[in-house]
């Protein structure tokens, strides 16, 4: 296939799918068909051939709308109307939704469970990464394609040469997805000026953040959006060889990518002479095997090699020296997935979203106490605020908005009195949190801080890998002294301890999961310090959810 | 008399087939060769062989390390810091709670708590009589529908402790 | 290969670029803590004893770091002694290290580091673990309730003898070294019984069967002979 081939390709999906009169989408990703939206989709089938509308009438199973807590969603398309969006639809629902959108019959669409697309969940999201997400079949590259999908890739083997796409990254001030946020250009810059005969690229899709599913939702969703990012990289850096490292507890995103790689290369859209180009990529899946630390990026480098996922001191760089001690070039699923938008539309297009440092959009998986949870898109520079209270519907029952939890384990707690904060990465910075991942969890007044952050460092505790002591040792110490708040047998000396242990921990372990296991603690503490002394001085829980069952032990033990 | 050659490849012919006969070898054999007996494929071996057994015995640990030509402890220390893959036998049925944050903040543990009291099991292990094995999850990534748990392969959404416990009573018997 | 100047405590000193900044140190006289880095395997970088402040603040694992030009480090600031020390509390708390009735008291290279830096309580809850003792090996013997994760039995055995008979099996702090299978040491099929790996290890987890509390005394020149003798085609009797 070359460059012409896939226009072509392109307006022969577009003219098959005008010729619907109506095509009706139904998510199937994971929250939607736990709620029903096999039988919705069923049912949807049932009655198109029921009405013999085949020609008429198409219904498309897609990957994630959004707000997955209203699911199943199903949308409706009809060419030159807009599109309308049903939440909570049942077979019921959605037996009166095709009659009525077929135009057959006197049916009358069921109002009552539209989404308007006027409402602030949609209003105030920005799609760029999730452009694709829910309108089209992740099984189908025609889908993909329709929608100008490898258009970016062809452009880039055509017209531009390595340096010139890692110049036009560097310029849309693309920063990493997966939390850190260094700069995506210099990076994919670094790894093409070293000299090697061999260089490969690696997509992280090990999501680690415990409370987040953006990585999921995105490949299971729009699988080829991260193949094509990836192979742009792989030509701007000089690999011909990529890996896709997915979470072992996502088989379906692991099968659809794997599906839609074969389909890629019966096309020619990757393996040898991509696009009819000088240019090869092939791209291998590797499935983990569940541990937290393989999104350490050494780490998931010994896990695709297949070693204990345990982290190596940098430097070398994996830039200098990855994979079989090859230069590597290692960016979450996110980033791969921003890179086609903005090589097609150019740097400074996508420049104008966001802030000054933090350019672009960001999906954020919100969770927690909020009235509509989901998967969100924002731009960055968006408030706290707007993301609570416009997107999220604020909080349900009446209650307090508490605090916000970014970056989940590495990441910390943002309170009621930074809720007007753009959410960048250096605002977040600067509050003691970070950006993470995209994992938000809303919590009200009935969450414990304290208890909070013994979740966390219970999760970095079972996660650490065991290589150094201050992770391996420390997180043990710093969660028993946890435990000991929660459970009443704290002293203030236990708080002073706990900092110290902290700061060391943060300052001396080997990677980023024990020098950011500390930060849920200390945001916490920097925070909601009362609710510390309340633990330990007053022997109150003011959330109501710690049992302070114990006494602290005498002064004498410590005599 | 056989010529030498073909004892040779007698031999090798023994040495392929493994001696219990099973056809679940056949299944890794196939991983391993589209691998090409790379090392580096361990992780990848590994999946396809629990996926086969439902555990990892040693003995299957003892074939991947010879198949893949590795140390014995190399591929035990692999097998055993993923928590992925499990070297004991599982229930007939098994239960996944997620302890993601999203579903801890809502109040996940309590029906870990609920469960390993009604059938005294703790996460990670299996009842006695090889019934039920109970499991938590670092995250299933299905944040919006917390709290999120996995019956047999079904994800059910929004669980409640009673609920659960009639959902599995139902299930297990 | 090209010489660089960087800055340690305040002094100048030259060194040849790529040298591991802990190799420098020594070199100068100056002490390091070490319990993972032992001369002759490769780094690992775990231990997190050797670290030094580098001018930007930032703390660096001296075993695994190359000397740069222009570098400064400060080996011994308050900082880095306050948290040597909490590494060593750490240690001490996470199994069960008891120096009086240990066969290598006297000797133990954790005993020394703890004993230099003046440690002399533990602040920390005493994890107390059950774990056991491996005495089926005709010569040798395995103390989890002694071993500190350093993994040097496990890159001996690996690297020296390559045999590979070691690996560390689980993660975080139950993490343990293991024999083959995670099998008793006295049924290994790949064991050569050589015995570098309890030469090698610091404290008491591995040590000579028979012996009693503080006989274990252990010694690392085999490394040098064998490294010598296998790169070089020199056997230096000075060293062993």
């Amino acid at each position: 296939m070359n460059r012409a081939d896939l226009e072509a390709m392109a307006q022969r999906e577009q003219q098959r799918q005008q010729a619907f009169g109506c095509r009706i989408l139904c998510c199937a990703s994971t929250p939607c068909l736990s709620s029903g939206g096999q039988a919705v989709y069923d049912a949807i089938n049932a009655v198109i051939s029921e009405g013999g509308w085949e020609a008429e009438v198409q219904a498309v199973a897609t990957g994630c709308m959004g707000p997955c807590s209203h699911g199943p969603m199903v949308t409706v398309q009809r060419p030159g109307e807009e599109d309308v969006v049903y939440e909570r639809v049942t077979s019921d629902v959605a037996r009166a939704l095709v009659a009525a959108h077929a135009g057959k019959a006197a049916a009358v669409a069921p109002v009552e469970h539209v989404m308007p697309a006027s409402a602030p969940f949609f209003a105030k999201q920005q799609k760029v990464v999730l452009a694709n997400s829910g309108l089209i079949d992740p099984e189908k590259l025609e889908d993909y394609v329709a929608r100008g999908g490898y258009r970016a890739l062809a452009y880039a083997l055509r017209e531009m040469t390595p340096e010139e796409v890692c110049k036009e990254i560097i310029a849309s001030g693309l920063r990493g997805r997966g939390g850190a946020g260094f700069p995506t250009g210099l990076k994919w810059d670094m790894v093409r000026k070293e000299h090697s005969d061999k260089k490969y690229v690696v997509a992280n899709g090990d999501e680690g953040d415990p409370g987040a599913y953006m990585d999921r939702s995105l490949m299971e969703s729009d699988p080829h959006r991260i193949l094509e990012g990836m192979a742009i990289a792989g030509y701007a850096v000089g690999a011909d060889q990529g890996f896709l490292y997915v979470r072992g507890e996502y088989p379906v995103a692991a099968k659809r990518l794997e599906r839609a790689i074969r389909a890629a290369e019966r096309r020619g859209l990757l393996g040898s002479r991509v696009l009819e180009s000088g240019f090869n990529f092939r791209i291998d899946v590797r499935i983990g095997a569940g541990a937290f630390v393989c999104g350490e990026e050494t780490a998931l480098m010994a896990s695709i090699m297949g070693h204990r996922g345990q982290p190596v001191p940098r430097p070398p760089y994996p830039a200098q020296s990855g994979l079989w001690g090859k230069p590597t070039l290692i960016n979450n699923v996110e980033t791969y997935g921003s890179i086609a938008p903005i090589v097609e539309n150019g740097a400074a297009w996508f420049a104008e979203i966001g802030t000054a440092k933090s350019k672009g959009t960001k999906i954020f998986a919100l969770a927690g106490k909020v009235a509509t949870t989901g998967l969100i898109e924002v731009p960055m520079g968006i408030s706290l605020r707007e993301i609570v209270y416009d997107i999220g519907g604020g909080i349900p029952d009446g209650l307090a908005f508490k605090a916000a939890q970014t970056g989940g384990p590495s990441g910390g707690c943002i309170p009621a009195a930074h809720l007007d904060t753009p959410v960048d990465y250096e605002s977040l910075k600067a509050l003691g949190s970070i950006m993470g991942s995209g994992g938000m969890i809303i919590m009200d007044e009935h969450s414990c801080m304290v208890d909070v952050a013994k979740f966390f460092m219970e999760f970095c505790m079972d996660e650490s890998c065991g290589k150094c002591v201050p992770c391996r040792v420390g997180t043990v110490q710093m969660h028993r002294i946890l435990e000991r708040i929660t459970d009443g047998s704290a002293t203030p000396q236990d708080l002073a301890t706990l900092q110290e242990l902290c700061m060391m921990v943060k300052e001396t372990s080997l990677c980023g999961l024990g020098q950011s296991a500390p930060n849920p603690v200390l945001s916490t503490i920097r925070y909601f310090a009362e609710e510390y002394t309340a633990h330990i001085a007053d022997h109150h829980c003011p959330a109501g959810v710690c049992t302070l069952e114990k006494q602290p032990v005498g002064e004498w033990v410590t005599a | 008399m056989a010529s030498p050659t073909a004892a040779v490849r007698t031999k090798r012919r023994a040495d392929d087939e493994h001696p219990s006969g099973d056809p679940r070898f056949a299944l890794i054999d196939r991983t391993l060769k589209r691998f090409q007996y790379q090392q580096d494929a361990l992780i990848e071996v590994l999946h396809t062989a629990q996926e086969a057994f439902g555990f990892l015995s040693d003995d299957l640990l003892i074939y991947v390390a010879h198949q893949l030509k590795l140390p014995l402890s190399w591929v035990y220390g692999v097998a055993t810091f993923y928590h992925f893959f499990t070297l004991k036998p599982q229930g007939q049925h098994n239960c996944i709670v997620c302890m993601g944050t999203a579903c801890y903040v809502k109040r996940a543990a309590e029906i870990v708590a609920a469960l390993q009291k009604e059938y005294g099991v703790a996460p990670g292990e299996t009842t006695r009589d090889g019934l039920l094995s109970l499991a938590t999850a670092r995250c299933l990534g299905s944040c919006g529908l917390a709290p999120v748990l996995v019956l047999d392969g079904e994800v059910l959404p929004r669980e409640t402790p009673e609920g659960t416990l009639a959902r599995v009573k139902q299930q297990v018997g | 290969m090209a010489v660089v100047t960087l800055t340690i405590n305040d002094e100048m000193v030259s060194a040849q670029e790529g040298t591991l900044l802990l190799a420098v140190l020594r070199e100068q006289g100056i002490e390091m803590p070490t319990l993972c880095h032992l001369d002759g395997l490769s780094e690992r970088g775990g231990c997190r004893l050797c670290m030094v402040e580098l001018g930007s603040g930032r703390l660096q694992a001296s075993c695994v770091t190359p000397v740069q030009e222009g570098m400064v480090v400060n080996t011994h600031s308050e900082r880095l002694v306050k948290y040597r020390q909490m590494i060593l509390e750490l240690l001490f708390a996470e199994r069960n290290h008891v120096c009086a009735v240990c066969v290598m008291n006297g000797h133990c290279e954790l005993q020394w580091e703890a004993a230099k830096i003046g440690m002399d309580h533990v602040r920390f809850d005493y994890l107390n673990p059950d774990l056991a003792m491996d005495a089926s090996h005709e010569r040798y013997a395995l103390d989890h309730n002694r071993c500190i994760l350093c993994t040097r039995c496990v890159r001996v055995c690996d690297e020296i003898e390559g045999a590979h008979v070691w690996d560390v099996m689980g993660r975080g702090v139950n993490s343990r070294v293991i024999i083959d299978l995670n099998q008793a040491w006295g049924s290994s099929q790949s064991c050569t019984s050589c015995g570098k790996c309890v030469q090698v290890c610091p404290t008491g987890a591995l040590f000579d069967k028979g012996a009693t509390v503080a006989e274990m005394e252990k010694q690392h020149n085999f490394l040098r002979w064998i490294l010598d003798g296998r790169e070089k085609n020199v056997w230096s009797y000075s060293a062993k």
